[in-house]
């Protein structure tokens, strides 16, 4: 018997399977692809013993898990998805087409590297490759973060109809064990309030409207507009939901007592270190943990983890690095022929935010296909970051 | 007493901007009338999509939606899937056009039919890809000349025969398959009825003369559905829980020379007589295929 809403011990995807369980999404429909497995598998399995009554789709193709849980949502009902690596790159023209819908489709990325050559194991290659398509994307650094995303993915997407995607490294986060607290359904609906869209914005014979219709010229600039500043204002609303989110889950007895070691965090980033930095280390996803421990020694180098990569949280950031010397952004990505992805979102933000003409802003790009990034690897990133060498360096093997 | 034919559909209004004459819209006239109004579709991108959702326009009185080219299908599975689960018996009906069927969408239909969902898929068979201009598509027919099979010196248009995608709906087992063309509006409305009626998954191919693609008179769509029919190269035909139950080829099944249709559509100006000779031979094999 699960217990409720206390800590237990388990494993990444059956953390995520059992929150979404008690989510109740309608409809649920997905393709298999390592490492998003086990989280398919535990809601397939749920369904055949009972525990959960959603619809779940078996679709012939990433295409068509994405395309169904498309048609779900645009029938009113609440969805989810889970992919990883070429099945996200498979989803990619629905991806774009569920942003620009609107509709607030929730779906897991177990992220993953993507082909050729062929590997499964963890990078943010796929998620970076649908960077620009109009959701909002969650990074997870743990369990406990993973599955509070899920729950606060809802609430935004439902609020906003704007499409959010949770991103959890790959067999790091999926398929390792870890203390965490599920909040039970009834903890969950005190936040997350049964799903009803507005009449007139979803398929029903009573009240008929047309979705996906043609925009000529005159029309498709103010809707990618309207698309982009929902977004840019989805940033405050994350804030809010996720003060909202802890609160609740206080009062149930569903947060997780753990050490607060962050000096800020607000849902968007959060912050390890010093307030006056001379470096900062800037990352996403589970290696967190890693650099975490690695910098308890070093007194003048902070950490910050970005947990809401899209919409970019460029203010926040700003606040954050402003005292710094020394920026290096450690990736696990690479836009190729050019440099990562988060790098190139943080020089554009020191351009505009015009904090510092002489910062020194750097780009390890790291953990690619799965390589291990050691406490050794971090060090020498470190060391490295002040030097006036190159922007961009692989780290690989030291 | 009032003709139903003549009667405006109030599921497809006018203000579409289609060509004139357009075939494909016979054809979706005659369906709206066949469909109630518990009802939701969803559409492949084509030119019915183009031609009857210019923002801030619809032509739709049904709920109604496009997503892609290609997952018209599975988007229909989703809509079920939901509806399901508001223990609704809202019929899903999903349109697409050969392209959108035959090519691009054949894995998601497939996928769709295997799972038995309640889902009416309907394809207009423009024979081409029309919205796009003109290009072949797996319907396209023996020696049509498209954009991207054009007829020249060394070449009499297309050298692939049309894909049997009735055949590959059979595979699937489904408990319902017809085809019938833009020629006989009471035919489509009739087998629209009666897929309707079916528990399960089922078809409806219609062939839908395309004024610019094959190159004819704007008044021409009905007679050329109706050539297609009498040259016996597109009969009209119903199987029901996979037995052939209707065809129009029947004992007294007189049919007229494939020259006949050919004739009339510039996507056949091309061929010679020996030519013309090798799709009466393909007229013929359907006579004695689907003859009942
Ligand atoms: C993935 C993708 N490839 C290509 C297109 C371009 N395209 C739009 S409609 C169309 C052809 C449609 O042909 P068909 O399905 O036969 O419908 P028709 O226009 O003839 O009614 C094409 C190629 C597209 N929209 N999406």
């Amino acid at each position: 018997m699960i217990s409720k809403n206390k800590k237990q011990i388990l494993e990444g995807s059956n953390a995520i399977a059992l929150t979404i369980k008690n989510i109740a999404p309608a409809v649920v429909s997905a393709f298999p692809i390592t490492p998003q497995t086990h989280i398919v598998e535990d809601l397939a399995k749920m369904k055949a013993d009972g525990l959960a009554s959603f619809e779940y789709i078996r679709a012939e193709s990433e295409f068509a898990a994405a395309s169904i849980v498309l048609g779900a949502s645009a029938t009113g009902v609440r969805v989810y998805s889970a992919t990883s690596s070429q099945g996200l790159l498979l989803m990619t023209e629905v991806v774009f087409n569920i942003a620009g819908m609107r509709l607030p489709v929730v779906m897991t990325v177990a992220n993953r590297s993507v082909s050729a050559p062929i590997n499964i194991w963890n990078d943010h290659g796929d998620a970076m490759a649908v960077r620009d398509a109009g959701w909002i994307k969650f990074f997870a650094s743990n369990h406990q973060e993973s599955v509070n995303q899920h729950i606060l993915a809802y609430k935004i997407a439902e609020k906003l109809q704007l499409p959010v995607m949770i991103n959890v490294d790959g067999f790091i986060l999926t398929h390792s064990y870890e203390p965490v607290i599920i909040p039970d359904d009834k903890t969950i609906k005190k936040y997350l309030p049964v799903y009803q869209p507005p009449t007139g914005t979803y398929l029903d014979p009573k009240n008929p409207v047309t979705l996906g219709a043609f925009f000529g010229p005159n029309n498709y600039l103010e809707t990618r507009q309207m698309l982009h500043e929902d977004l840019m204002s989805s940033l405050e609303i994350i804030k809010e939901e996720y003060k909202l989110l802890n609160k609740t889950l206080a009062n149930q007895g569903a947060n997780h007592q753990r050490q607060k070691l962050s000096r800020i965090d607000n849902g968007l980033i959060e912050y390890y270190g010093p307030q006056k930095p001379k470096t900062i280390l800037i990352a996403m996803g589970s290696v967190i943990g890693t650099i975490l421990e690695t910098i308890k020694n070093f007194k003048d180098v902070g950490l910050l983890k970005i947990k809401v990569y899209r919409p970019f949280p460029a203010e926040e950031i700003v606040k954050i690095i402003k005292p710094a010397q020394n920026i290096a952004v450690l990736e696990k990505a690479i836009s190729l022929g050019q440099s990562g992805p988060l790098y190139a979102d943080l020089a554009a933000t020191v351009m505009a935010s015009k904090i510092k003409k002489n910062l020194n802003l750097k780009n390890y790009i790291v953990g690619l296909g799965g390589r291990d990034i050691t406490q050794k690897m971090i060090k020498e990133i470190i060391k490295d970051a002040p030097q006036k060498n190159n922007y961009l360096k692989f780290i690989g093997k030291i | 007493m009032q003709n139903n034919k003549t009667l405006p559909s109030k599921f497809i209004f006018p203000g579409h901007n289609a060509c004139a004459g357009c075939g494909q819209l016979v054809a979706v006239q005659a369906v709206m009338r066949g469909l109630n109004s518990d009802t939701i579709i969803s559409n492949a991108t084509g030119c019915l999509e183009v031609t009857s959702t210019s923002y801030p326009q619809s032509a739709w009185g049904l709920p109604w939606i496009h997503s892609l080219f290609e997952n018209a299908s599975a988007v229909a599975s989703g809509i079920s899937a939901a509806l399901k689960q508001k223990k609704k018996k809202t019929k899903v009906v999903v349109q697409g056009g050969d392209g959108g069927t035959y090519d691009i969408g054949i894995g998601l239909i497939s996928g769709m039919w295997e799972r038995e969902e309640n889902i009416l898929y309907i394809c207009y068979d423009t024979e081409a890809y029309s919205n796009t201009g003109i290009q072949a598509s797996g319907a396209t027919p023996y020696d049509a000349s498209t954009t991207t099979t054009p007829a020249g010196l060394k070449s009499t248009g297309s050298q692939q025969v049309k894909k049997d995608m009735l055949a590959i709906a059979l595979a699937h087992g489904l408990k319902y398959a017809a085809q019938s063309t833009a020629g006989y509006p009471d035919d489509i409305t009739n087998k629209i009825k009666k897929a309707l009626a079916v528990d399960g998954p089922s078809y409806l191919q219609i062939l839908s003369p395309c004024i610019p693609g094959w190159k004819m008179r704007t008044d021409g769509a009905v007679l050329m559905g109706k050539l297609a029919v009498t040259t016996g190269l597109y009969p009209l035909l119903e199987y029901t829980n996979g037995q052939l139950t209707s065809s129009s080829i029947t004992d007294s099944f007189r049919p007229q020379t494939v020259n006949e249709y050919l004739k009339l559509q510039g996507r056949f100006k091309h061929l010679k007589a020996k030519d013309i000779k090798e799709i009466q031979k393909l007229a013929n094999q359907n006579i004695e295929k689907y003859k009942l």
